[in-house]
């Protein structure tokens, strides 16, 4: 989002009264929207640091104890933390002597042997973590910057993939309209009849789980919002002054529409992009939570609310707080974000508010 | 007027169509082949091809569809694949806990939001809606999942008001007992994202010149605020409600889970976690069908509530 607005600055300095420069002096203009402009490039910044291996690259490492307690709450009784401390030593108490009927007795020798020449490396686990630490001693922190990751990564791809596909068809209709309309109107109608959580979990039902299936379920069922915005705009755009000067010198109807209209819709495209990504990031963490989302081996903000949910019960908050904080701080600036884009880039829509 | 409904139904079949190919579509095609996942891992050719013939599988692609449209139109979607229950009996079981719900849920919020939404629209720009959209800007930012992670916890579990989850089969009970705390947190989520639309319905109405006409005849603010723009802000609030409420049928599908009641939405849930097809194919169809009903019925009720409205 940042890159798009950003771009024209340094770059284009001829361009001094393009229309994206001009939305972007409206935008600075606007405190609550460059304080969450911040925020969200801060977020990206994460997601690309983390997806390129620079931070939190060992997330999935135990380093702790089970739920180990925060670093501010060190002293505090962790019933389950000691409880993973003294395995070892539970584990040495002298055994029932059950020789005579466990049939592997005869092999226990040359068993000790073998584990004897394997050599283990114990890590030693610390007793607290920054912000604490889930079941297996992971970074609770690290964890929700991996999560992060996922999240975002899967709400702007699948956000794109609506917005392609929901663009392509509102121009297609709005365009040529007639039986190409008539097409595209019936689709349209038949995605939309289905309440929409019940079309992801019927998508769900039959694509199985997996990082881009989740993508190609939020993007497949989600076009239809842009897709009415996006005709009713090519229906008013085609009949404008500069496309039908387009078509006079010969452009064709491809060009036209992708090359000339679609840059002078091209504002609500964008606004509807960043509120695709609110919401799929909060639909992925649902699938996730749910289990249609993200596989095991993986971690998003959904699938850490899912084991938070019975940490919760024996008063280990820090994996909840760790991610809802995070989840919440995100959302809130891309939403706000949205409201100061539609504002910086459509002023004929503030008179509403 | 019976002309319109009668022409508005008659658009209703391409669609309805277009959802029975959809479904079809995926369930039957890109579904795979249900027989290797009810036969489970350990099978024989032999039993494959035996469920392949009874679910009808082995027949061509027309064949199957006419068997679909052939259970649609007669309600009879043969048995749940994992509880082997009749898909009807589901259907019919189901849906008195999730009504349970969202009747209260849908009413309370609804009334709630137009009361605070007149209020805030009342005191517009001033600290007061400033904050309390703010405030709904934050509200709606946090996932649903924590309102009932944490409600179920705080409310349930810590302070011992509510019971943490179940249901039982007397009405009054579940009413009085099991529904209170699901309700409420749903409302916490669900009032945000309303309240901020509703007030835009009470802003637009707000501005009009009949408002102004109606102060300077020197009505009381009360009649102005609740005959005049109340009643013009009814039409965009019904349809908002009518829309909402199929979503509702499932949408309340995590309550269902959290707080174990056996609805709709939670068996939604179960049948794609189980993949079990003929129960989400049957929901499916049947809340279409529900959804373009209800739209329909919307559109004549406008004539109700505006009787300005004209059928064209």
């Amino acid at each position: 989002m940042s890159a798009v607005i950003e771009a024209p600055i340094p770059q284009e300095q001829h361009d001094a009264g393009g229309p994206w420069r001009a939305a972007f002096r409206r935008l600075r203009g606007d405190r609550v929207g460059m304080l969450c402009l911040f925020v969200v490039a801060a977020y990206l910044l994460m997601v690309l640091l983390a997806a390129t291996g620079l931070i939190a690259r060992d997330w999935d490492r135990e380093v702790g104890v089970s739920y180990a307690n925060p670093e501010f709450l060190a002293g505090k009784e962790n019933l389950e933390a000691a409880a993973s401390r003294n395995l070892g030593a539970r584990q040495t108490a002298p055994p029932v002597d059950l020789s005579d009927i466990d049939p592997l007795a005869p092999y226990y020798k040359e068993l000790d042997e073998r584990t004897a020449k394997i050599k283990i490396t114990e890590t030693p686990r610390s007793d607290t973590l920054p912000f604490g630490g889930d079941k297996w001693g992971k970074d609770v922190i690290k964890k929700t910057i991996k999560g992060a990751e996922i999240s975002i990564f899967v709400g702007f791809a699948a956000s794109l993939l609506a917005t392609f596909l929901g663009t392509v068809f509102g121009a297609f209709s709005g365009y040529y309209g007639g039986k190409i309309n008539d097409f595209f109107e019936w689709v349209y109608n038949v995605f939309t009849s289905i309440p929409y959580i019940l079309l992801i979990l019927t998508f769900a039902a039959v694509f199985g789980k997996g990082v881009l299936t989740v993508i190609m379920i939020l993007g497949i069922t989600g076009w239809t919002g842009i897709y009415r915005l996006m005709r009713a705009e090519y229906l008013k755009h085609r009949e404008r002054e500069y496309v039908r000067a387009a078509d006079a010198i010969g452009a064709s109807d491809a060009r036209r529409m992708f090359v000339h209209i679609l840059p002078n819709v091209s504002h609500v495209v964008l606004v509807q992009l960043s509120q695709y990504v609110v919401q799929f990031i909060k639909a992925e963490v649902i699938l996730s939570f749910l289990g249609f989302g993200v596989p095991v081996e993986m971690v998003s903000w959904g699938t850490m609310l899912a084991e938070a949910q019975n940490e919760l019960v024996i008063g280990k908050w820090w994996q909840l707080a760790a991610a809802t904080a995070s989840m919440a701080v995100l959302v809130t600036a891309f939403s706000l974000l949205t409201d100061s884009l539609r504002d910086a880039l459509d002023p004929k829509l503030k008179a509403v508010a | 007027m019976t002309a319109y409904v009668v022409r508005r139904l008659w658009q209703l079949i391409p669609t309805l169509l277009g959802v029975v190919l959809l479904i079809f579509f995926l369930f039957n095609w890109v579904g795979g082949d249900p027989a290797q996942v009810l036969a489970g891992k350990i099978s024989n050719q032999e039993q494959i091809d035996n469920i392949r013939k009874q679910l009808g599988v082995d027949q061509p692609y027309w064949k199957q569809l006419l068997i679909f449209c052939k259970q649609i139109v007669t309600g009879d979607f043969g048995r749940s694949w994992s509880t082997n229950e009749e898909v009807s009996h589901i259907f019919v079981t189901r849906i008195g806990p999730t009504l349970t719900i969202i009747l209260p849920l849908q009413f309370l919020e609804t009334v709630i939001c137009i009361f605070l939404g007149l209020g805030v629209a009342y005191v517009r720009g001033s600290v007061l809606d400033r904050g309390v959209m703010l405030a709904c800007t934050v509200a709606m930012s946090i996932s649903f999942l924590v309102y009932i992670i944490v409600g179920q916890w705080l409310f349930g579990f810590l302070l011992g008001w509510f019971p943490v989850q179940g249901w039982s089969d007397s009405y009054w009970k579940n009413v009085v007992l099991y529904t209170p705390l699901p309700v409420f947190l749903a409302l916490l989520v669900s009032i945000a994202p309303t309240l901020r639309l509703y007030r835009s319905f009470f802003l637009d109405e707000i501005n009009q010149d009949y408002v102004r006409t109606a102060r300077a005849k020197g009505l009381p603010e009360r009649t102005v605020m609740f005959k005049h723009v109340l009643r013009n802000a009814m039409i965009p609030i019904l349809t908002n409600v009518a829309i909402a409420l199929p979503g509702l049928m499932i949408g309340t599908f995590l309550l269902e889970k959290f707080f174990s009641i056996p609805g709709l939405g939670r068996e939604v849930i179960t049948a794609v976690e189980r993949s079990d097809f003929p129960v989400i194919k049957a929901i499916t169809i049947y809340l279409a069908v529900f959804t373009m009903l209800l739209n329909l019925t919307v559109d004549v009720m406008y004539k109700w509530v505006d009787p300005r409205v004209e059928f064209k």
